[in-house]
């Protein structure tokens, strides 16, 4: 008898045939040219456009989706690009709730923005069907930058980077390229590989070489980068994970939320990834959503959001918990974890009733739970790495680290949301700091 | 990337995307700022004669018309020339052809038609370094109960005058401004042309009422309860801009005279259509007025990549290219049989295209009780009205009938051979064919 969402642990193929690629299918499917006409049409062309404000890669909205407007989809792209390398990527992750639609004047006159984030995707998209690079790279200039990380902030360093004509190499300690790009952003973003196609279209520019599965800290030192390059760009992103730090967390069936969306992001067939029957997902930002959310598109039959304080105070967008909600995970909220329960395997988990303010209640409840993941925080893993400013890399102006000749940016560095669009603004922001300081420019 | 530099009767540009003269070329300030954002030249707002300058109202000056979501398509206007002091206007176009040199700044002038004023406002002009003269014979409203701008225009004699005076007294390229109040165009352009001006601008704004308040019962816009007629332009006035910048492209007497274009100018594609059809480069006024000065840039974009795509690398090898197409209706093939095509899964089932058909047009249009619409070729005349109701871009397209196939509405075979009105055996003038 096959599994079913019944079937009690951890087991695979709970859906029937098709149903994966449903559940699995474009959050928001593309738009076609009529729609993209549409909704191109209910942009006002706003002067000194607070979209744009609200862009981290300040992208000149107005006129992308003006140029849409007028049939030009792919002048659309490049102004898109110019500013953000990786616009296909941000037109697919980018919380536009909390971003440039937010604050679009006709979200915030009748609560409809302009789909912005969807005209993004349309444009690119376009471009890159066509299959063309619309940048060229700057004469050489002998330079050489490493980047560690191919990350969204190494990717967009290396690229303007290599547009201002230096030579780059990315060094990453995975097998591919594209950071969580490729091993973090919800499957149903990111469909038919785009993560991938995006790098290679990325890389089209030339003059960059992509060195995977070398760590810095493994083999590679940044003494030594130093003494190889003339810059070095670190964007390592945060690889370590946040432990609960109760009582039989080791169990079997307790595992870090990215983890696991890094195995569904890299598994060819979604039906032999085994789900649990009752998961039970603790933390409140995207990472948590996605964990949830992604588990009950495999078949699990309950699946539990907990967070430690109230609603408001989560990190996931109102959108984020909609979605999730829409797909029938239940979010609860101001539950702090006390305890695993379980013989050698997870059966529940019991948790604490607390305030904004963490104080405990006394009152607590079980959940009934094969799987749990694990989604409270990712953090920066290294050794003699430039200082920190609390648990991140310390940068100043675009990106300087306290060591002169290494920038940061991204996740791994302080300062900006963790966003892959701040992550593409920091990467690129420090590229250009890079080649001034290269060319001994002022600044 | 194509090359946008533009070439005027020999007045350089960056690109062929001027501002019209009108209010945002009424300064220094606004003129240096268009130019920052990509402007390739100007036409400055008309001077007067030296003097206390002209006034404007004090109330509103504009009324317009709106398409859905309040999309300005047509504004109206009532100002005058400029109402600031000559010397400050000269003043302020010779600081900025100073400093942009490579930009086109052209002088728009206005000033009684006698001799005398013309020759004296040329000769300060000149001392600018602008460009050329633009003469304005187009302002429909208040200048021309003066006795100029279109009150001028519409006197082919006074164009032509007013042309060879300023073609004696002044070295610059003289363009002359058209109004489109007149019925037929081509008089005032040969009038131009026969004065010795090196080449036309058109349109001016056309006369207009864009609305009357029906609590006062007076015309917009208001000024104390009374109105004045207005001088439209905008998006609306393209098509009738476009059909009058044709018929001076295509009548050979007019010798191919340089033609800029100008109404309704509000994309890329409005200025490459103005080009195609013998525009040697655009003005634009009201898109700026709505929009801002940005907006050249996706004209730019625009131009550069449709230029691209059609592998034309300078604006000269778009210029006129529709012109040999433009013809007489009588010249049109009668051959040519086309039939409407339903694109069932771009339908939205609105049944717009039904209504037209059905209750103004060939009731041509089926509709099933699932609501499929669909096309009845033995009714269809091909008039395309369907395709212009129709809410989804390319849902319903017109497919030619190849010839040896039946025209089921006629019954007849499509001939292959080109036949039209001249020859029809139906047109009483036809001396028997065979
Ligand atoms: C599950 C999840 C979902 C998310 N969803 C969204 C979303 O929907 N929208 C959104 O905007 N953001 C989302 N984010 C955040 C976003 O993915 C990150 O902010 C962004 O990827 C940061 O980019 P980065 O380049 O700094 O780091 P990363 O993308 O983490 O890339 C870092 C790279 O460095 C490599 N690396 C690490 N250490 C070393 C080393 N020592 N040597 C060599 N290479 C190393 C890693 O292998 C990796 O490839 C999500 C994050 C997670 C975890
Ligand atoms: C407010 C306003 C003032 C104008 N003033 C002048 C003028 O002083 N001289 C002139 O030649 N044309 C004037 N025009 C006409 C424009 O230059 C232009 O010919 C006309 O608006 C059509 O172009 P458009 O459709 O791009 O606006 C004016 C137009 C407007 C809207
Ligand atoms: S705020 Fe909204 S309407 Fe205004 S320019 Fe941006 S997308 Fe367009
Ligand atoms: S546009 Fe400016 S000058 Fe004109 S009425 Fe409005 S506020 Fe006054
Ligand atoms: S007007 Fe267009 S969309 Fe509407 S029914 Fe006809 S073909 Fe379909």
């Amino acid at each position: 008898m096959p599994d079913t969402k019944l079937t009690p642990g951890i087991t695979a193929n709970r859906l029937p045939e098709g149903a994966y690629a449903d559940n699995f299918s474009d959050l928001h499917p593309p738009l076609d040219d009529h729609e993209a006409l549409v909704a191109a049409d209910r942009c006002y062309f706003c002067h000194d456009a607070p979209c744009t404000t609200a862009c981290p890669t300040d992208i000149d909205i107005p006129l992308f989706i003006r140029q849409i407007a007028t049939g030009t989809p792919e002048a659309a792209a490049k102004t898109i690009l110019t500013q953000n390398i990786l616009g296909g990527m941000c037109a697919r992750v980018c919380p536009t709730e909390t971003l440039c639609e937010e604050v679009c004047v006709r979200e915030v006159a009748e609560g409809k923005p302009v789909l912005i984030g969807q005209l993004q995707r349309y444009a690119t998209d376009t471009l890159m069907a066509a299959g063309t690079h619309p940048f060229t790279r700057a004469d050489a200039t002998g330079k050489r930058v490493a980047v560690v990380g191919a990350g969204p902030a190494g990717l967009a360093c290396a690229h303007r980077a290599a547009m201002l004509g230096h030579d780059v190499v990315i060094y990453d300690s995975r097998a591919k390229p594209g950071g969580l790009n490729e091993f973090g952003i919800a499957a149903y973003k990111s469909v038919d590989g785009f993560a991938q196609a995006e790098v290679d279209w990325l890389l089209q520019i030339g003059g960059i070489t992509v060195d995977a599965g070398k760590s810095l800290g493994e083999g590679l030192t940044l003494d030594q980068l130093q003494s190889d390059f003339d810059a070095v760009f670190l964007g390592i992103g945060l690889s370590g994970v946040n432990a609960l730090g109760v009582e039989g967390e080791d169990k079997s069936g307790v595992l870090d939320a990215v983890n696991f969306i890094a195995d569904l992001r890299q598994t060819t067939d979604l039906s032999k990834l085994p789900v649990g029957r009752d998961v039970v997902v603790i933390g409140g930002g995207m990472t948590a959503v996605d964990a949830a959310v992604q588990s009950k598109l495999l078949g699990a039959l309950n699946v539990s959001l907990v967070y430690r304080r109230g609603q408001d105070r989560m990190n996931a967008s109102q959108f984020e918990q909609d979605l999730a909600a829409s797909k029938g995970v239940r979010i609860i909220t101001n539950a702090s974890p006390t305890a695993v329960h379980g013989n050698g395997s997870v059966r529940e988990i019991e948790f604490e009733y607390t305030d904004d303010d963490l104080t405990p209640t006394g009152q607590t409840f079980r959940l009934a739970a094969d799987q749990v993941f694990k989604a409270i925080g990712q953090t920066l893993q290294g050794e003699g790495l430039p200082n920190l400013d609390g648990r991140k890399i310390a940068v100043t102006g675009a990106g300087r680290t306290s060591i002169a000749g290494v920038w940061a940016g991204g996740d791994c560095a302080s300062g900006g949301d963790d966003l892959t669009v701040t992550a593409v603004a920091e990467g690129r922001d420090a590229a250009m700091d890079i080649h001034t300081q290269l060319m001994g420019c002022a600044g | 990337m194509a090359d946008l530099t533009s070439n005027f009767i020999g007045i350089k540009s960056p690109n062929p995307f001027w501002l019209a003269s009108a209010p945002p070329t009424d300064k220094e300030y606004n003129v240096r700022r268009a130019f920052e954002a990509g402007w390739g030249g100007v036409v400055w707002k008309t001077l007067g004669e030296d003097g206390p300058p002209v006034v404007n109202v004090n109330g509103p000056r504009y009324g317009a018309i709106w398409g859905a979501d309040r999309r300005l398509l047509g504004l109206n206007n009532i100002e005058l020339i400029t109402d600031r002091p000559l010397q400050t206007n000269l003043d302020e176009m010779t600081r900025v052809k100073k400093d942009y040199p490579d930009h086109a700044v052209v002088a728009s002038l206005m000033v009684p038609v006698d001799e005398d004023s013309w020759k004296a406002i040329l000769g300060r002009v000149a001392e600018t370094g602008c460009d050329g003269v633009e003469l304005n014979f187009g302002c429909p409203h208040g200048m021309s109960e003066r006795g100029m701008g279109s009150a001028v225009g519409q006197v082919p004699e006074y164009v032509g005058q007013v042309a060879e005076w300023c073609k004696k007294h002044t070295d610059l390229p003289v363009i002359v401004k058209l109004t489109p109040n007149i019925t037929d165009i081509r008089k005032p352009a040969q009038a131009a042309k026969d004065g010795g001006a090196d080449a036309v601008s058109l349109i001016n704004t056309i006369n207009s009422i864009t609305g009357v308040n029906l609590d006062n019962f007076a015309p917009e816009p208001t000024i104390d309860g009374k109105g004045a007629h207005g001088g439209y332009c905008g998006p609306a006035v393209k098509p009738i801009a476009l059909n009058m910048v044709a018929e001076i492209a295509r009548t050979p007497g007019l010798g191919g005279i340089p033609i800029s274009g100008i109404g309704g100018v509000t994309t890329w594609r409005d200025a490459a259509e103005f080009m195609a059809l013998g525009a040697g480069n655009v003005q634009v006024c009201t898109a700026a007025m709505t929009y801002g000065f940005k907006i050249v840039q996706e004209m730019i974009s625009g131009l550069s990549e449709y230029m691209d795509e059609k592998g034309m690398t300078s604006t000269s090898e778009l210029v006129g290219r529709a012109v040999p197409n433009l013809s007489d209706w009588q010249h049109l093939n009668l051959n040519y049989v086309t039939k409407a095509r339903i694109n069932e899964d771009m339908c939205i089932k609105c049944g717009r295209c039904y209504a037209a058909c059905e209750d103004t047009s060939h009731q041509a249009i089926t509709m099933t009780e699932d609501r499929v619409f669909g096309v009845d070729d033995s009714e269809c005349v091909a008039c395309n009205l369907c395709v212009n109701v129709c809410p989804v871009e390319g849902c319903i397209t017109m497919e030619e009938l190849q010839p040896g196939m039946i025209d089921e509405r006629t019954g007849r075979e499509v001939e292959e051979d080109y036949a039209n009105w001249t020859s029809h055996p139906n047109n009483p003038g036809t001396c028997a064919a065979e």
